[in-house]
């Protein structure tokens, strides 16, 4: 008995094979989704990968919310489902308000490749239980509109709450408010990170195997369950 | 009132303008004598795209049969020269294919919109074989890097390059940034493509079976591009340049996703019988292509093609270079499953023609005809010229004028400056400020890419088969002697595939030359041409397919001949590849080949006297074939850590981005009676810098000598030391030679 994990393909999406690796190498069951079909196919959890939803047209992620998939993943998240969001699905979380804030464009203007060290800020979250508080990990960051954004108010309710669940180490590589890379939400099920841990599964092709334990969290806690 | 082919038939003297559409007089006449009559508006703008320089080939044709004529002997190869992009067997059942294009011009005029579609056309062609692109890399070459119109240039060629390779989800694995003042007025932008698929589904571009249906897909056609290659790329820029801005196409990257998801959809249900893309030429190029492949007759009801402007006339519609559009032809039987999937995906399709009987390519525009042409008179019976040749009178001057008479550093401070200055040159300077916006991790397959000498990519999770890819150029070289300058470029894109372990397979070329109506250019391409046909026959890797880009010069100045290769070579298990980084301490450094004082076209004699002649290093080719033999047996018995090619700046700058890739220093000490300046700064080819750990040391050394390969012990890894020391001379910290080497490009463009 093994977790079956679901990643959605939208029109535009590029790391959906990548998370479905991601999620075999981890010991889930990847299952794909088509973003037309309301049907979750009775998933254990939810990855919204990453790319370029409907072209990024409009605003990141802001057509993609509309998708009939869509409208189950929020009822199913509000209902405890896990979900993660990586690069262009953490837009689409915040587009969906399943997240607090929003993601602009990088301070410098340009799109930015690089492997990035982050700080797992918070491990009490469905998708973080694997880290160890405050470890460092190497994996990497690949976005041209990945900086954080929110109202001070909500950025402080997200430290007072422990809601922030990673941090870029080092220089700031987009002009995220307060080196934001991931948050969740109250109930720790969803989460949206920018940079991709489904690119640092394999030795072989990534800069490390540091984005398993993302995987390997939720997959735990399910087979546990 | 529409010019259709009664008209043109009962107004024979009509007053035709293909002068300002590039035909000259005697291919005029030739169109009417085809025709039997004059042709007719739509007719006289299909022919002057399709018998443009771009299109046609037509200087460059009686030079490239070389490449077929000489063309080594291999099994390998599936599908050759004349389709889209040539298909090579990689094993397992699995086929690779791979091309190389030029969209120099259009990037000039708009530099992220011309860069953009330069990826979004070479993935097509890849797409159209059946294969799905899995890399591209990109080719760059720059005026000076603190020329203001740099400035301009360059930051938007290599957003336009990210952006568009960015939104396709595929990964960028390498290519090159080059500066020179040749290029001030006509950078060239190069891309490359690679794709992968099973044997069985190698697509082909003939229209087959009389009844099936041609259907377009894909984005709506518009007024953008018209005249992209009859202007655009067959002509030389002058004062107007800027007003050809209509010229240049405007990509759509998201459109040509959903385009290449349902087309490979469509490949694996076998639901297309012929498939062609729409780059330059557009509809005319894929009509006529088509149907001339294929021997049949077609007719197309152009008023049934979806216009993005309700106005634009059938000339315009047919000559229109509208991005992310394929033409395929059908079964009428599978039309519905193909509407239905192309529905699925949100991809535009219309049933516009039909394959007939006869050889005619017929086009109607509401009941009438408007164009009525055998296809194969626009496709492959093109005019073929025979250009004057003649040796650039300046040549023997030029290479008179040898770089190994200029005064050189001396003491251990003098090399020292010397490398520093050089390695923060913009040619051998750090290139990330480039590469960081491109993605290379998305697909999950990239194993090695830039700075790596070669792109690596895994094809199969289990087996770990894989591809290696390597593009080289040098345009000093090229321009110091064109047929060595050629092979010193085939040479190192072999030697970059053979350093990190793979088997070199396959060539792709882009020949990037000035005007072929200047003498002296044509000379410089058919040398070049020359040379790399007889290369590829000594080293048994087939050109599969290639571009040639002309006019690229301002005014009467051409650029130096430029002819970019791109070689392929294959993995049985990519996880046993070699990087170029030095990681493991104590490790011996060998140094593979013989280093002979060659400075002339090198990178010193340019960046630190500015001085250009000479003749190029020596190209051996035998000599590369057993070094890459060398290189791939190390790789499989495990008996290599790193390797790096020597190639611009030589050992010093190996030394630099080996040590510096992972933050590894080293302890040079050069062979006795060294000339330490000749050792750390020629450019001798046939090179490689091995790290080979201390228990393979002697088995690795034997095989070499066994083998008749020169090497030479030059020191060790050195963990320790956080520095680059060549004993006796000089000692670099890294973090002194990281400033120097990372400060140059960010410094320049922000």
């Amino acid at each position: 008995m093994t977790a079956r994990i679901g990643v959605i393909t939208f029109p535009g999406s590029l790391d959906d094979r990548d998370a479905l690796r991601a999620v075999k190498l981890a010991g889930g069951e990847p299952v794909s989704l088509w973003h037309a079909d309301a049907d979750l196919r009775g998933v254990d959890a939810v990855i919204l990968p990453g790319g370029f939803s409907y072209g990024d047209y409009l605003r990141c992620g802001a057509i993609a919310r509309f998708a009939p998939a869509m409208a189950s993943v929020v009822d199913a998240a509000r209902g405890g489902l896990p979900v993660l969001g990586i690069c262009n699905g953490f837009q689409v979380l915040c587009e969906s308000h399943l997240l607090p804030g929003a993601l602009r464009r990088n301070h410098h203007l340009h799109f930015r490749n690089r492997d990035q060290v982050l700080r797992i800020e918070s491990t009490n979250t469905r998708w973080t239980s694997d880290y160890q508080q405050g470890e460092e990990i190497l994996i990497p960051l690949k976005s041209g509109e990945g900086a954080y954004m929110a109202d001070e108010k909500t950025l402080d309710a997200l430290e007072a709450e422990g809601r922030v669940i990673a941090r870029y180490v080092g220089e700031n590589p987009n002009g995220s408010l307060r080196d934001i890379a991931g948050i969740t939400n109250e109930a720790g099920n969803v989460v949206g990170l920018m940079p991709h841990p489904e690119h640092a599964t394999e030795a072989l092709t990534g800069p490390s195997t540091d984005g398993l334990g993302f995987f390997t969290s939720v997959i735990r806690a399910m087979v546990a369950a | 009132m529409t010019d259709t082919v009664s008209n043109a038939a009962g107004t024979p003297d009509e007053q035709q303008p293909f002068l300002e559409l590039g035909l000259k007089d005697d291919e005029y006449l030739r169109i009417r004598d085809i025709l039997g009559r004059r042709p007719t508006q739509t007719e006289l703008a299909m022919y002057s795209i399709m018998w443009s320089e771009h299109c046609s080939y037509k200087s460059s044709k009686v030079h490239l049969r070389q490449f077929g004529e000489k063309a080594p002997k291999t099994d390998a190869l599936l599908v050759g020269m004349g389709e889209n992009a040539g298909v090579v067997d990689v094993g397992d059942g699995l086929a690779v294919t791979f091309k190389v294009e030029s969209h120099n011009h259009p990037s000039f005029v708009e530099p992220y919109q011309g860069a953009a579609t330069g990826v979004g056309g070479i993935v097509r062609d890849i797409l159209t074989m059946g294969a799905r692109p899995i890399a591209v890399m990109d080719p760059l070459r720059f005026g000076a890097a603190d020329h203001p119109d740099t400035a301009r240039v360059l930051p938007g060629i290599v957003a336009g390059v990210g952006g568009y390779g960015n939104c396709l989800g595929l990964p960028n694995i390498g290519g090159e940034v080059v500066f020179d003042p040749s290029y001030q007025g006509n950078p060239l932008v190069n891309a490359l493509c690679v794709g992968v698929m099973p044997h069985d589904r190698i697509q082909l571009s003939a229209a087959r079976g009389l009844g099936n249906v041609v259907v377009l897909l894909g984005a709506k056609t518009g007024r953008d591009g018209i005249g992209g290659v009859s202007v655009l790329a067959s002509a030389t820029f002058d004062e107007g340049s800027e007003a050809r801005r209509p010229a240049v196409q405007v990509g759509d990257p998201f459109a040509e996703k959903l385009l290449i998801e349902s087309c490979i959809e469509m490949f694996d249900r076998k639901l297309v019988v012929g498939i062609q893309d729409l780059g330059g030429a557009g509809l005319t190029c894929a009509t006529t292509e088509t149907a001339a492949a294929g021997k049949v007759g077609m007719h197309v009801w152009l008023e049934r093609v979806p216009l993005r402007e309700a106005s634009m006339e059938p000339h315009e519609i047919l000559a229109s270079e509208s991005q992310e559009r394929m033409l395929a032809i059908v079964e009428p039987s599978k039309l519905d499953e193909v509407l239905a999937l192309a529905e699925k995906w949100g991809v535009l399709a219309t049933a516009i023609g039909e394959v007939v009987e006869g050889d005619r390519l017929v086009i109607t525009w509401h009941d009438e005809v408007v164009v009525d042409v055998p296809p194969r008179s626009l496709s492959d019976e093109g005019p073929v010229y025979e250009r004057p040749i003649a040796q650039p009178a300046d040549f023997e001057l030029v290479r008179a004028d040898r770089a190994e008479t200029l005064p050189r550093p001396r003491t251990g401070e003098e090399l020292r400056e010397t490398l520093l200055k050089l390695v923060a040159s913009p040619n051998l300077a750090d290139k990330t400020w480039v590469t960081e916006q491109y993605d290379r991790y998305v697909q999950g397959n990239t194993v090695l890419a830039q700075p790596e000498d070669a792109g690596v990519i895994r094809l199969d999770e289990e087996t770990g088969r894989g591809i290696a890819l390597a593009t080289d150029g040098n345009g000093r070289y090229a321009k110091l002697d064109p047929y060595v300058g050629a092979q010193l470029a085939l040479a190192e894109a072999y030697r970059n595939v053979a350093t990190t372990g793979a088997a070199p397979l396959a060539v792709t070329n882009c020949l990037n030359f000035g005007s072929p109506e200047d003498p002296g250019v044509m000379w410089q391409f058919q040398q070049a041409v020359t040379g790399l046909a007889d290369g590829c026959a000594t080293l048994g890797t087939p050109v599969t397919g290639g571009n040639v880009s002309f006019y690229n010069q301002t005014g009467s100045t051409a650029i130096h001949p430029t002819p970019v290769i791109g070689v392929l070579g294959v993995f049985d298990d990519v996880a046993r590849r070699t990087p170029i980084g030095f990681q493991d301490d104590g490790e011996s450094l060998i140094l593979l080949g013989s280093t002979e004082e060659e400075l002339s076209g090198s990178e010193w004699a340019w960046a630190l006297h500015g001085h250009l002649g000479g003749v190029p290093p020596r190209v051996d080719l035998a000599r590369e074939k057993l070094l890459g033999e060398i290189l791939i047996a190390g790789s499989r018995d495990g008996m290599l850590s790193a390797a790096h090619d020597l190639s611009d700046g030589g050992l010093a700058q190996v030394l630099t981005e080996a040590t510096l890739r992972y933050g590894v220093g080293a302890r040079v000490v050069l062979p006795e009676g060294a000339d330490p300046f000749v050792w750390l700064f020629s450019e001798s080819a046939g090179r490689v810098l091995v790290s080979v750990p201390r228990t393979e040391e002697l088995r690795f050394t034997d095989m070499c000598t066994m083998r008749g390969l020169p090497w030479n012990r030059i020191g060790v890894v050195d963990k320790v030391g956080g520095a680059l020391e060549v004993q006796g001379q000089f000692t670099i910290p890294l973090d002194e030679l990281r400033a120097a080497w990372t400060g140059t490009l960010p410094a320049l463009f922000g």
